[in-house]
């Protein structure tokens, strides 16, 4: 199962804890990750895409092994700690303000 | 007995306060939706238990709320449930699926706010002008107000940023654009004001499903006359002196439209300065500013009762942006305008330097209107006899974005 760590608003609005564990099969992508994400939480669809065009919120941030892949492809396969749940993947909103 | 239900949306979420007819002792609950900003909760006026919310977030964008139940619980219209997580064999991207013949599972409409860009009514609306005069494609940022039909629980109206007007048949669960309004010629000469392009103001007319009026910040006000088809803007008479033509036909910084059911020609609007008064249905505008202390200000409304009766918070600006003096004073009149009294009673009257935003004042129906507001200081008052007196329901909530209230038999 590939762990997912929520951030806090979107904790509030799938009525989860802050990790959520999900089926995902192989070959384990961002973009197959948040697609299953949706699948099982439907209420977070838009929220961390933009439902119109797809892309990332500007605002949104993923972690894998405490590196930024918020620029990578979100077709480029996670890497093996992810894939096999051993480290959870970050989604993040990003720190902004004072 | 009566009582009330008022709707608050605060910058980190909802408050629903709640009291009998005598309007003195206050439950408040909350916050719901913590964290999130709550820019607008409505109830509809055909089912009370039915309120329609707007949730954003600049992180995670744009989210509808509805409660069928007077907000005792929400959902987001339409989001079926979630599969299991563990569920074996799954296979999430869409491409890899045996096609379904109802086609893909569509999640997250109510969400969904796209600009119609059909050969038919879409095409030309693709740009508008920018804060440095170039043009600037549409993008949806957020929903500003929520206005339910006054004859359907399941039709709703959704004025959103960047200014457009969309409108959703089945109780939320997806939503159209009334693109009539943006294409009808002027679309490509709006611009933003300092709060955004923001489509703000909704206001439905009873017996006369046809019209429309809503007013956007900074094109001005604009009517439709054939249920959202065509659309003209309604701004003669207005005079905007920071704008390159004063007395354009678009372009002025209209902050609220309010008029009363009972004398719907006659509509009321607090602009960026000046509070105007159409008799005509919004064809021509003449200014009633009279004697208050400032001519800027957010919000008005009318007396539930008395069709002559309206209510302002003048605020100092341009740059200020709270009381003349410290002194939150209701401005009401009793004329339809030009003659303003002020209403202090149980209101700071000095050291008081919060604001009160466009959508945060409404008004009751019990036979002793009441009047509601809210301010950027979190604090909710309540008038139960029309303005001569005021009471704290809330007084440190987060900042008020908007106060709405339901009279409830």
């Amino acid at each position: 199962m590939i762990r997912v760590v929520l951030p806090q608003g979107l904790q509030l609005l799938a009525h989860t804890d802050a990790e959520v564990q999900l089926d995902v099969p192989a070959p384990v992508t961002l973009a197959r990750i948040l697609d299953r994400l949706e699948q099982c939480y439907p209420m977070l669809a838009g929220t961390v895409r933009d439902h119109v065009t797809q892309q990332r919120r500007p605002m949104v941030r993923f972690f894998a092994n405490g590196e930024d892949w918020s620029h990578q492809s979100p077709d480029q396969q996670l890497p093996s700690n992810i894939a096999e749940g051993a480290e959870p993947l970050l989604i993040v909103g990003a720190i902004a303000g004072g | 007995m009566s009582s009330v239900r008022v709707l608050v949306g605060t910058r980190k979420g909802a408050f629903i306060l709640s009291a009998d007819g005598n309007r003195t002792d206050w439950a408040v609950e909350g916050p719901l939706f913590a964290g999130w900003e709550i820019f607008h909760m409505k109830g509809s006026p055909v089912d009370p238990d039915r309120i329609y919310a707007s949730q954003c977030s600049d992180w995670f964008g744009q989210v509808i709320q509805r409660s069928s139940d007077g907000g005792k619980t929400w959902e987001q219209p339409g989001t079926p449930a979630g599969e299991e997580p563990s569920a074996e064999n799954k296979e999430p991207s869409a491409d890899n699926k045996e096609p379904s013949p109802e086609g893909p599972p569509t999640i997250g409409e109510s969400n969904k706010f796209a600009y119609d860009t059909s050969a038919e009514t879409g095409k030309p609306l693709t740009t508008h002008q920018w804060y440095d005069g170039t043009q600037h494609p549409w993008e949806f940022k957020r929903v500003w107000h929520l206005e339910p039909s006054l004859t359907d629980a399941d039709e709703v109206y959704a004025g959103v940023e960047d200014a457009a007007l969309f409108r959703s048949g089945d109780g939320a669960e997806s939503w159209q654009e009334v693109a009539g309004l943006r294409g009808h010629g002027t679309g490509p000469s709006w611009q933003p004001g300092a709060g955004g392009m923001c489509l703000h103001t909704i206001v439905l007319v009873p017996d006369q499903p046809n019209k429309i009026f809503t007013a956007i910040s900074a094109a001005g006000a604009f009517r439709t006359d054939d249920g959202g088809l065509t659309w003209q803007p309604i701004n003669k008479g207005l005079r905007s002196e920071y704008i390159p033509e004063p007395e354009a036909e678009v372009g002025h910084c209209v902050h609220k439209l309010a008029l009363h059911p009972a004398k719907p020609e006659v509509i009321y609007m607090q602009k960026h300065w000046d509070v105007m008064r159409s008799d005509d249905g919004g064809d021509s505008w003449r200014e009633v500013s009279g004697n208050l202390p400032s001519d800027f200000g957010f919000p008005i409304d009318v007396h539930a009762h008395d069709p002559d009766t309206v209510y302002v918070v003048p605020i100092k600006s341009d740059s200020e942006r709270y009381p003349p003096d410290g002194k939150l004073r209701v401005y009401r009149s009793r004329s339809g305008g030009d003659d303003w009294e002020p209403l202090t009673n149980g209101l700071p009257q000095q050291n008081c330097y919060v604001n009160v935003l466009r959508d945060a004042m409404a008004v009751d129906r019990l036979d002793d209107c009441g009047i509601y507001f809210g301010t950027t200081g979190g604090q909710v008052y309540v008038s139960p006899d029309g303005g001569d007196t005021w009471q704290t329901i809330a007084r440190d909530l987060p900042a008020v974005l908007s106060v709405e209230v339901q009279t409830l038999p």
